[in-house]
């Protein structure tokens, strides 16, 4: 055989269904298309009551063991909460702590015993892991890590830190004695320079530079070694399965918007749906979607059975990214000159797309990376 | 589940021990292109060990032939029979479509009659549905049969016949009665003899080259009543329940491998042997690329099979994975073969018969046939019509 033989494993269990229910019925309440308009021109990009009610649901402690004040239902849990998210293009801090608690979670058992159960209760986090350079190997970030006495100081730049203006904590990458090392910060420890806001693609989001020069945290706030390898692969996997969630999310919102508008116009006499030319390419974002939502919850999965999930979380992402990309771009099109204006959605979620498609790798990055496992 | 485990080690240790040793001609892909009396009586051949050695018709009642197990023994057999590339067996339709319908609405003296020769291919079946100009619209069919006496006389012509030059019998939708009240009940389901003196088998030549497809004209074809299954103008309940078993909605009773199935995991190593630019295909990055697309399509349609298990997450649009699945594999399937060409750079263009063709042009071929799938049983235009109108509630045309 030419590839390791792939696994079809699927499982959903009662308590994921039951999430998918609250979840689907909670965006569509609280984050109609127009709140979302509304909050793309607030500061912080989302409704603080919502977020309260995120957290009073327990959404933001499911992947937290029960030990440490969570659900320990694990990632996979997270799925159902994600797609839903992602269709109705809400925005809050969840995802960027979500990534934040992955993190914590391969860190020493002091780290996760103060930040784990604050996040369950509703404290926010994120993390900062990407460069100027634009590199998606988290493994190479190149902020300098310098020990002094009992305590590292941080000199360097990181970009697209998501929500970063609202996170009470940042799980911070460097290279210590050029190894990956990672440090946990309180953003209220900051300089007040420190956070730059940064305008990205989708303003939905929010976005920081954080710019550190030889800021001190103490070594106990640190992880090293193998602990900072498996930090960052955590994250990895999180952020794959949870972009992709609410990409498939995305891709069912366009759709939507997309059918809406090809059964209510009409040009030459016809509603322009009955035209196969947009007819069919609809259909082609249709199968897009169901093969985006087979490989999200097939790698959900695999993370829940412990097993291997690299292979699906990188299938799951590259699949994701190309079929919302292919979804938006072709709603701005059937929308014609109304989909060239501001005012139509097409553009949100075109946006949104781009966006998703960029963070932790394009579809190209993740089908390079799967040839060289799978292409041996 | 040892049980299970040893039946299919058994399987497999008996397919590599009496597999055919590989004929010097290319055998047809599936049963849609046997064109020659070689090809048809090589296959013949092997669906009778394969039954002799009781692995066809597990799964049907013993008293016709059949070994009375569970469907799960048949299933067993015909995946190792994929997964060791040893040849189909021929008599498709009988085996997964005219059989089931048999066995299922037939009546003792029928079952009696056709089933032990389907399971032996002594009986080759053929489909008698399509006409020349009635493609999927199979309620405007206008072949005729007509009551003398005790007997009916047919007259028209079906198409696009698969084994029909070496069938003895067909399942035919025939008009019995053109003023009815609807289009529907004026037609009548035939198990119909191909011996008779009026029926005409011509060959079809395919963009293959192969004759795999014929032409059946009825000309005062004089068939027995008993020939008539069913009640005069039920054709078409009984024609849509045998498009049940076609498209594998209940999965059939018997079948039996029907088709060579080329994954894209044998792409994969096609890349690995052919050469282009000098050097092995699969060295080169967009190649590798494109191979990487590949799996995922394929390994995302797999999974789509396994979410289709949950409710849950189907319930927007629970139609959606059934309807869309032959789009998505027989489109899958042909871009698939020709990306397998272009693997071969130059070699590319190599037809079977060529000796450097690689594979002896069984790509080139895949290729061209995989049309087959994307155009039978309803073009990919009309199944993208289908999903986009009753899946996603577009508007008609």
């Amino acid at each position: 055989m030419a590839e390791t033989r792939l696994q079809t494993t699927m499982t959903f269990s009662d308590e994921q269904a039951m999430l998918l229910d609250t979840a689907v019925e909670f965006f569509r309440d609280k984050s109609p298309i127009a709140k979302v308009r509304e909050l793309m021109l607030s500061s912080d990009g989302f409704d603080e009551s919502v977020w309260r009610e995120m957290i009073d649901l327990g959404w933001t402690g499911l992947a937290i063991p029960e030990a440490y004040g969570g659900s320990g239902l694990g990632l996979a849990a997270a799925v159902p909460i994600a797609e839903p998210m992602g269709r109705h293009l809400s925005a809050t801090p969840w995802l960027a702590t979500q990534l934040f608690t992955q993190g914590i979670l391969a860190g020493s058992e002091d780290l996760k015993a103060t930040y784990l159960p604050a996040v369950a209760e509703g404290a926010t986090g994120s993390v900062a892991l990407s460069e100027l350079d634009g590199d998606w190997d988290l493994g190479r970030a190149n902020l300098a890590f310098t020990v002094s006495g009992a305590a590292v100081t941080l000199s360097g730049t990181k970009t697209f830190v998501l929500n970063a203006a609202s996170a009470d904590y940042l799980l911070v990458s460097g290279r210590l004695d050029g190894a990956p090392a990672l440090a946990v910060i309180a953003t209220d420890q900051l300089p007040s320079d420190a956070l730059r806001t940064e305008t990205v693609i989708d303003e939905t989001r929010r976005s920081s530079e954080l710019i550190l020069e030889g800021f001190a945290v103490p070594a106990q706030q640190t992880i090293t070694g193998a602990a900072a390898h498996e930090t960052l692969q955590r994250i990895r996997d999180a952020a794959l399965l949870l972009i992709s969630a609410e990409s498939a999310g995305g891709i069912a919102g366009v759709l939507e918007v997309i059918i809406d508008y090809l059964n209510t116009r009409t040009a030459f006499g016809r509603k322009i749906g009955s035209y196969q030319g947009l007819k069919h390419p609809t259909v082609d974002i249709l199968i897009g979607l169901e093969r985006t939502r087979s490989h999200v919850y097939h790698a959900a999965s695999l993370l829940d059975a412990g097993v291997a999930a690299e292979t699906a979380l990188r299938m799951a992402k590259a699949q994701a990214s190309d079929a919302f990309a292919f979804a938006g771009d072709r709603a701005i099109q059937f929308h014609g000159g109304f989909g060239f204006t501001w005012e139509c959605d097409a553009q949100l979620y075109l946006r949104r797309a781009l966006w998703s498609q960029y963070a932790f790798g394009d579809a190209l990055h993740h089908r390079r990376q799967l040839a060289e496992s799978l292409l041996r | 589940m040892s049980e299970i485990e040893d039946f299919r080690a058994d399987v497999s240790a008996w397919l590599e021990e009496n597999r055919p040793a590989e004929p010097d001609f290319l055998l047809p892909e599936t049963f849609m292109e046997v064109g020659t009396d070689r090809q048809f009586h090589f296959l013949r051949d092997w669906q009778q060990k394969v039954y002799e050695a009781g692995y066809l018709g597990m799964a049907w009642p013993k008293e016709y032939g059949g070994g009375g197990k569970p469907q799960m023994f048949q299933d067993i057999v015909n995946a190792e029979m994929a997964r060791q590339k040893v040849p189909f067996v021929p008599n498709t339709i009988g085996l997964n479509w005219a059989g089931p319908l048999i066995l299922a609405i037939g009546t003792e003296a029928e079952k009696h009659k056709y089933i032990p020769g389907i399971l032996s291919a002594e009986d080759i079946w053929c489909q008698g549905f399509s006409e020349p100009d009635n493609g999927s619209d199979l309620a405007a069919a206008t072949t005729r049969a007509v009551r003398d006496g005790d007997d009916w006389i047919l007259n028209g012509s079906k198409i696009w016949t698969s084994l029909g030059t070496f069938a003895k019998y067909m399942i035919l939708l025939a008009r019995t009665n053109p003023e009815a009240d609807n289009r529907y009940a004026g037609l009548s389901y035939f198990l119909a003899p191909m011996d008779v003196p009026g029926v005409d088998v011509q060959p079809i030549r395919k963009l293959t080259g192969e004759y795999g497809f014929t032409q059946t004209f009825f000309t005062d074809a004089r068939i027995p009543g008993e020939c008539l299954m069913g009640a005069e103008g039920e054709g078409w309940q009984i024609a849509m329940k045998t498009l049940t078993f076609e498209r594998g909605a209940t999965g059939g009773q018997a079948g039996g491998l029907a088709m060579n199935v080329v994954s894209v995991a044998d792409v994969v190593e096609l890349a690995r042997r052919v050469q282009r630019d000098g050097r092995p295909a699969l060295e080169d990055p967009i190649i590798r690329d494109q191979l990487v697309q590949f799996l995922i399509e394929d390994q995302g349609d797999r999974l789509t099979g396994a979410r289709s298990r949950f409710p849950a997450l189907t319930s927007e649009r629970p139609a959606s994975i059934a309807m869309s699945g032959k789009l998505r594999s027989t489109e899958l399937k042909r871009r698939l073969m020709q990306f397998a060409i272009t693997l071969q750079g130059a070699n590319g263009i190599r037809w079977v018969g060529d000796d450097h063709a690689e594979d002896r042009g069984l790509w080139q071929r895949s290729y061209f046939n995989a049309f087959s799938a994307t155009i039978g049983g309803g073009t990919s235009q009309v199944q993208a019509n289908i999903v986009g109108e009753r899946v996603l509630g577009l508007p008609k045309d």
